[in-house]
């Protein structure tokens, strides 16, 4: 019973498949498992732009969209319906190019964001036996297509032949080379200890259980730290705040895409939120355990429910940071990625290969754990050894 | 199979002359890109994955972008005036294509190509990786220690602070409540990253 249900999409698609001749079926099965992340993905992308909205205003006591609900009811849902006038809105806005725009650029700069970030897809496992296309090289083949966005952020700073434009993308490109390296670096350990760049392998190596607790990396040592590591990284990645100098509204107005109107601005609004939800859903396979279940006694629970729950919990944290933290300056972005970030997942590294090779000894726990502690200390302390930090004057706030 | 081998191999090479051919650098840089993506296709197809994705995260995701800054950090974004191709491209053609026609003539007729076509070797990724950790173990450490060296050198770099003059960037706030206002627009430009 239990088991049907965590296979239905799997069985619904071989039913679907059964009906047709021999030759289409491989055809028409990938483009059924297109359709699948093509409808499941830009509607979470739609119902967390309206949660994003509510939660910041709640942050910031005050109320968000509530009043959209079913057209010509009285029907509310507290707001939700938000997502459908936004997406007409955006649809039939004009399309403003500016006239000393770079025409053929400005206009592939939206679709080149978006085909990398949709092709990150095709290799997440979503649940037990959902994966599109099981590479051998799985993780490698996610990084690759992610380092291909770059290209579409300059694209579309540099051919808007505006200032504030160029300087949005320039910065956005320094920001994801810079926490690209933590990134891969922190996922590295992930790929040591489990043995396979498979990310179907990763979340197998994960799906056991030891007193009725998963096996899931973020529970070591070395994978609590890569888990953050990565999270902070994905965050930087994923442009958000802390890290949104990118499109830096009181500095740059909005990066990049400050030329952009209408469906096209709209385009590069879902491709930034699928490349979340995707980055996400990385950590969420590489530390998380992917589809598994925490606990023992939860597995009936369906697999990919467990996925879209930890995605939902993961961008639920996104949103929290965004309230809550301010935005940092870019000395303060690149000192941070290049000397504290960067030895710290060196160090990780490190310390994942000390814990493979204390293999089933009890003693690896506190041995990685203090090298850990002792590490970010000591690299914290000596980063802040010369700024004299105090309480901060202000002039004319007092 | 041949057919997407067909298609790759148009693109890629009308990519490639394009990137020569346009004014524009910052369009001949996008050109290549593409011309780059084919060739991870290429690979691809060829069921070369591993190689594939590095050709992808290596040459698109960061020669490209290297190229572009290089272009943006040296000179203005102004094209050339006049025509990138000199004024016998017409005769060069000719005679780089006659080149092209002797030497292959010569290689396909040559006693040391293996007339029998050799039988395609099963790389997967498994393998690479299983050849890289024993095989070839010594030279993918010295790699290993010689790209670490590099980027912590690197960061090693970045991590001397310059101090401006009048007073370093981070301590103006305790100590100098007059001048903090105006310290803060400096600390925002672009120079800072590494």
């Amino acid at each position: 019973m239990f088991n049907a249900l965590d296979q239905v999409f799997v069985n619904a698609l071989h039913w679907l498949v059964g009906f047709l001749p021999e030759a289409l079926r491989p055809l028409v099965s990938s483009l059924l498992a297109v359709a699948f992340v093509l409808m499941v993905f830009p509607g979470i992308f739609a119902i967390v732009t309206v949660i994003e909205r509510k939660g910041l205003g709640r942050i910031q006591n005050r109320y968000g969209p509530n009043r959209v609900g079913i057209p010509f009811t009285k029907i509310r849902l507290c707001g939700f319906g938000q997502f459908i006038p936004d997406g007409i809105k955006s649809l039939t806005k004009e399309d403003i190019v500016p006239r000393a725009a770079d025409k053929v650029v400005h206009f592939l700069a939206p679709v080149v964001m978006l085909i990398p970030v949709l092709l990150a897809y095709s290799v997440l496992p979503f649940g037990r036996n959902m994966t599109i296309t099981d590479y051998d090289a799985g993780l490698l083949f996610f990084f690759a297509v992610g380092g291909a966005v770059e290209i579409s952020v300059f694209m579309a700073g540099w051919s808007s032949h505006n200032k504030y434009s160029l300087l949005g993308a320039m910065r956005a490109i320094a920001q994801m080379v810079s926490y690209e390296i933590p990134l891969i670096l922190s996922a590295v350990t992930v790929v040591m200890i489990v043995g396979s760049l498979n990310l179907n392998n990763i979340v197998a190596a994960q799906n056991h259980y030891t007193f009725g607790i998963a096996h899931w990396h973020v529970f070591t040592p070395w994978g609590l730290l890569g888990f953050v590591l990565f999270f902070i990284a994905a965050l930087a990645e994923s442009n958000r705040t802390p890290f949104d100098l990118p499109e830096a509204e009181s500095e740059i107005i909005a990066g990049y895409f400050t030329e952009y109107s209408g469906f096209k601005f709209a385009l590069f609004f879902l491709g930034e939120y699928l490349g979340m939800f995707a980055i996400s859903g990385l950590g969420i396979t590489l530390f998380l355990g992917g589809w598994t279940a925490p606990f023992s006694f939860l597995i009936w629970v369906p697999s990919y429910v467990w996925f879209i729950s930890k995605l939902l919990g993961i961008i639920f944290v996104f949103i929290w940071i965004r309230g809550t933290l301010p935005r940092l300056r870019m000395d303060q972005l690149m000192n941070f990625a290049w000397k504290f970030m960067l030895p710290l997942a060196l160090i990780n590294i490190l310390i994942a290969g000390i814990w493979h090779f204390m293999d089933h000894d009890w003693l690896r726990w506190p041995v990685c754990s203090t090298l850990i502690v002792l590490a970010y200390v000591t690299l914290g302390r000596g980063l802040m050894q010369n700024q004299k930090l105090g309480k901060r004057i202000y002039r004319f706030a007092e | 199979m041949t057919l997407s081998i067909i298609i790759t191999a148009i693109v890629t090479i009308l990519a490639a002359a394009t990137a020569m051919s346009l004014r524009n650098l910052v369009h001949s840089v996008l050109a290549l890109a593409v011309a780059f993506a084919g060739i991870a296709a290429f690979y691809l197809q060829l069921d070369a994955q591993f190689v594939g994705f590095a050709e992808i995260l290596v040459y698109v995701g960061a020669v490209a972008i290297l190229i572009v800054f290089a272009i943006l950090l040296t000179r203005s974004g102004e094209a050339p005036d006049q025509s990138v191709l000199g004024p016998g491209w017409f005769y060069g053609i000719i005679v780089s294509a006659l080149v092209f026609t002797a030497i292959g003539w010569a290689i396909l007729n040559s006693s040391a190509l293996p007339t029998e076509v050799p039988v395609a070797s099963d790389a997967t990724v498994k393998h690479i990786g299983e050849a890289l950790m024993t095989k070839y173990v010594l030279p993918l450490e010295i790699i290993g220690l010689v790209l670490t060296a590099a980027m912590i050198g690197a960061v090693l770099i970045a991590l001397r602070e310059v101090s401006t003059a009048g007073g370093s960037r981070r301590e103006s706030a305790p100590s100098e409540n007059l001048s903090g206002l105006t310290s803060t627009a400096t600390n925002s430009s672009l120079g800072g990253k590494a």
